[in-house]
């Protein structure tokens, strides 16, 4: 299931350049444009090509729903745990690591730790809202086998 | 000013399409107009005329930045905001798939009969 | 200036579409060309990480709005219209926007901005982080604002 050949073969070829570039986008984010927030869209983009283009097995297979359970949450205690954090500097979200050179990639203090949480939660978000989208949205079969995708999804 | 209202146009539109149509997703192609306007008009208000955007280069000097760079704050909090909305937008089509499905139709007359 | 006006015509005029035709996917696409749109002009008006954030943001709600419109067989419910709905909404967005005109008197011309609380960000925002993205440095930076706002008479 899924779609054509071409379609299948152009995504091959295309989702790795697409996840590199989400990647470059969210590494490099105190340095140029970008940050957690627009890496973390692409990357999420990327899932759902591939859940678009092979069905929906090949795509749990590559992100399952409860790791990404644990995901969405542990990058929210992340974010909440490096602003905590400082309080060693004295206030509440000061950058208490040494800020390094300008314009290198380690640089900036917490910033890129910060922009990969966000980036974690907001794939792990978006991937399992688009989830429930598709398994519970039957709209040609009726609504009598719920039954069959509850047992469907606690098996995943 | 004419920008302005020509803004807050858009989020009259948007609303008037909220409130005025029968169709669920009408309504939810209303609410994605709404969410256009607001954000639009937030970086409106933070342009400065010949304005570059407020990111510093190797070669650039610090002076530039200050002088001519637009305001930075507005793009911060927009940010957030348009994923956010993107995420309201999602779980509004999906419970509408779900009144499809209970009661056959989008009609929201059809929909608030209350029987059964 | 010009193409500010432009490109803000074009998104109305596309939106006027969105909201009167019948056809479920030609509106749809017309909330495309909206957001996409939008896009172009966040680029001129100086916010690249908000364009590329548009961009991708715009490209998910078409794929969802298309899933919920193409396996739906469309009845005409639009035959009736609800006539109190549109005349009163219509009377309350008009005075809406004369009262809103008379707000924008007050307020500074486009392309002059005050930045009074900006202009510590700008100024000091390397030097404080070592972020060279403004954008990206002003959210560590926020235990600032509480002492502008109290500084500032506003």
């Amino acid at each position: 299931m899924g779609m054509s050949l071409i379609v299948k073969k152009i995504t091959q070829l295309v989702i790795g350049l697409i996840f590199l570039f989400g990647i470059n986008i969210i590494l490099f984010g105190h340095l140029s444009v970008g940050g957690g927030f627009a890496g973390g869209v692409i990357l999420t983009c990327g899932f759902i090509l591939i859940m678009l283009a092979f069905g929906k097995d090949k795509a749990f297979s590559k992100m399952k729903i409860r790791v990404s359970h644990f995901l969405s949450c542990g990058g929210a205690i992340t974010f909440l745990t490096i602003a905590l954090l400082g309080y060693i500097g004295g206030a509440f979200f000061l950058n208490f690591p040494d800020h390094g050179k300008a314009f290198h990639l380690h640089s900036a203090g917490f910033i890129p730790y910060a922009d990969i949480a966000i980036s974690i939660l907001i794939v792990s978000s978006i991937f399992i809202i688009f989830v429930v989208l598709v398994l519970w949205g039957g709209l040609t079969k009726n609504s009598g086998k719920d039954a069959d995708d509850e047992e469907y999804i606690h098996n995943l | 000013m004419t920008i302005y209202l020509m803004c807050l146009f858009l989020f009259a539109m948007g609303l008037y399409c909220l409130v005025a149509k029968r169709h669920l997703i009408k309504k939810i192609i209303g609410v994605a107009i709404l969410d256009y306007a607001v954000n639009l008009f937030l970086v409106l208000i933070g342009y400065k005329e010949g304005g570059v955007p407020p990111i510093l280069f190797k070669d650039m000097s610090q002076q530039v930045l200050s002088r001519q760079s637009v305001d930075p704050l507005p793009q911060a909090l927009v940010l957030t905001s348009i994923v956010i909305g993107l995420g309201v937008l999602i779980m509004m089509v999906s419970i509408a798939l779900r009144l499809y499905e209970k009661y056959k139709t989008f009609d929201t007359s059809e929909i608030s009969r209350l029987k059964g | 200036m010009l193409t500010f006006y432009l490109l803000l015509g074009i998104m109305i005029l596309g939106s006027i579409v969105a909201i009167e035709t019948r056809n479920l996917l030609s509106s749809v696409i017309s909330v495309g060309i909206v957001g996409f749109t939008l896009s172009i002009l966040f680029l001129m008006l100086g916010a690249p990480d908000l364009a590329i954030t548009q961009v991708v943001v715009e490209i998910l709600v078409l794929v969802i709005l298309i899933r919920a419109t193409i396996s739906v067989d469309n009845t005409d419910i639009e035959a009736t219209r609800d006539n109190f709905a549109v005349v009163s909404s219509l009377i309350f967005l008009g005075l809406f926007l004369v009262f809103a005109s008379f707000a924008f008197l007050e307020m500074h011309p486009f392309g002059k901005s005050l930045m009074r609380t900006s202009q510590h960000y700008l100024d000091n925002g390397l030097a404080e982080t070592g972020a060279s993205n403004i954008v990206t440095a002003t959210v560590p930076m926020i235990h600032w604002v509480k002492q502008q706002c109290f500084s500032y008479p506003c």
